[in-house]
């Protein structure tokens, strides 16, 4: 398998790129990680007339925490990157538990976090973990920078509302309010396989109270889920054995799984209940631990 | 040295420029005009005539394909050849020197970490990573490094003895 014909470059800064972006006029793609990308290129189901690589665009490699707590992960940031980060592993615990689950180690050396939210695969973990997380997509054009909130920047399975002559430059995760908690479970067949079902839950709390909420879910609809009901459920009281059943009902009511090779759609919405229950008990447990 | 898919796909590239491109394969400065479309893997098989590298599933999955670009492992089926454009590849082709096997190699034949071999340049390259990076691997960071990785023979135990085996003596002869 080998793709269809393509004209190549490989520009050394966003604004060259922006420009052949432009210029391409829709018939052009970016190129970042290359993990979804050529697959679909081999198998043809893309077939633009231009690719335009963002690999040798030197500044977009980072990820970091500003001293207000905000976290940004550039476009070239690698799933690899993510996974070895002590940032995220002291301090964003859906991130952490996520970026070890992303297909497998050699994808990872190559993917990007970035080009996951892009994609908009019903199936990718990021966009859970980021909506979960209430985060956004710094995206730039010809006219500057726009900011998207996740939850608004997957218009469908595949598609993002990013402008022909836009590259989404960041992923821009909000400075939390109060003490951040949460996690990350995967069910997947083998390693590297995608998710038969997937949640992320992010959670912020002052004291005992919830104070933010947050519910993401993977490959249980055609486009990832934000459980927002589920998470209301969640704010303005302490963590019980109550609201996390509530929680749990909720969040499996917003799932839309279908049957397919991965299991039923009654074992996936099962799944999805376990899995808030799972997370949120967790957090009880090691708080309970810590006091 | 050119390389297209013309073997394979007659029409010719009218408006699709050939690109120029260098790069260190194993060790030595190679250059080979490509076409933006063609993949690492083959370009490192015809072009370069290093059949080490396998290509098993051409769908990303199987892992066979792994080279290391850079020191990292990564699948040249999912890589552009232009893509390694002044960049160090590495193949299996590059682990023994004309006397030597690679104490990877002989981690492989001394505990049977092969049977039809189909998979195994790609488990070493994806053992050759980790042990760059770590020469003292539990068994546990041997089967993560190597999840990307599979094999329809073996059923895997005796590769991770392989690389647990290299990992020693590697670190016997403090060469890691
Ligand atoms: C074997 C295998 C298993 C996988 N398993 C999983 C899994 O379990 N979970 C999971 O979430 N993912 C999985 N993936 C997908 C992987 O995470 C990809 O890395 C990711 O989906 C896309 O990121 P990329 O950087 O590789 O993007 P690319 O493949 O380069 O691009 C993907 C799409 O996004 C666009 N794009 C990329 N970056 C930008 C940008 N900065 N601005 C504008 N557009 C952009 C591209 O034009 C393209 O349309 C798997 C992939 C493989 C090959
Ligand atoms: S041939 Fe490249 S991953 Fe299987
Ligand atoms: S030895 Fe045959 S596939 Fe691994």
């Amino acid at each position: 398998m080998y793709p269809s014909r393509f004209r190549y470059e490989a520009p050394r800064s966003l604004d060259q790129a922006i420009d052949l972006l432009r210029t391409g006029g829709g018939e052009a793609k970016v190129l970042a990680g290359g993990q979804s990308l050529v697959p679909l290129l081999k198998l043809r189901f893309a077939a633009p007339e231009l690719l335009v690589d963002i690999n040798n665009i030197p500044g977009l490699d980072y990820h970091r925490v500003d001293p207000d707590g905000t976290i940004r992960i550039g476009a070239l940031c690698r799933h690899a990157d993510l996974e070895r980060s002590t940032v995220l592993s002291s301090g964003q615990p859906t991130m952490a538990a996520a970026a070890p689950l992303i297909a497998d180690p050699i994808v990872r050396n190559r993917g990007t976090l970035v080009g996951s939210l892009c994609h908009a695969d019903p199936q990718g973990d990021w966009a859970s973990v980021m909506t979960a997380l209430g985060g956004h997509v710094v995206a730039q054009g010809a006219d500057g920078r726009r900011s998207i909130p996740v939850a608004q920047f997957v218009t469908g399975p595949f598609q993002n509302v990013l402008a022909i002559d836009e590259i989404a430059v960041e992923a821009v995760v909000p400075a939390p309010k109060g003490t951040v908690a949460g996690g990350y479970l995967k069910l997947e067949r083998r390693v590297g396989d995608f998710a038969t079902a997937g949640v992320a839950v992010a959670i912020e709390t002052s004291g005992e109270l919830i104070t933010r909420a947050g519910i993401g879910l993977t490959g249980v609809g055609g486009a990832t889920i934000d459980a927002v009901d589920a998470a209301k459920a969640l704010v303005g009281r302490p963590l019980s054995a109550e609201s996390i059943g509530q929680a749990a009902d909720l969040a499996a009511q917003a799932a839309r799984p279908r049957t397919d090779h991965r299991g039923s759609a009654e074992y996936k919405r099962h799944i999805v209940h376990t899995f808030v229950v799972r997370i949120l008990s967790r957090i009880t447990e090691s708080a309970e631990r810590a006091a | 040295m050119t390389s297209l898919y013309e073997e394979i796909s007659p029409d010719p590239p009218d408006n699709v420029p050939v690109r120029r491109v260098t790069m260190t394969v194993n060790g030595e400065k190679r250059a080979a005009d490509v076409e933006p479309r063609l993949l690492l893997a083959h370009l490192l098989r015809y072009g370069f005539m290093l059949t080490g590298t396998h290509t098993g599933c051409d769908t990303s999955n199987c892992g066979a394909c792994t080279v290391l670009f850079d020191g990292k492992a990564i699948k040249s089926c999912t890589m552009l050849a232009v893509q390694a454009d002044g960049h160090d590849v590495e193949t299996v082709e590059g682990l023994a020197t004309a006397s030597e096997l690679h104490p990877i190699q002989e981690g492989f034949k001394h505990e049977h970490g092969l049977q039809c071999g189909f998979c195994t340049p790609g488990m070493m390259l994806a053992a050759k990573a980790l042990l760059d990076e770590n020469d003292d691997p539990t068994e546990d960071e041997v089967r993560w490094a190597m999840s990307g990785n599979l094999c329809r023979c073996t059923g895997y135990q005796n590769i991770v003895k392989s690389v647990l085996w290299a990992a020693e003596k590697l670190r016997a002869e403090g060469r890691s």
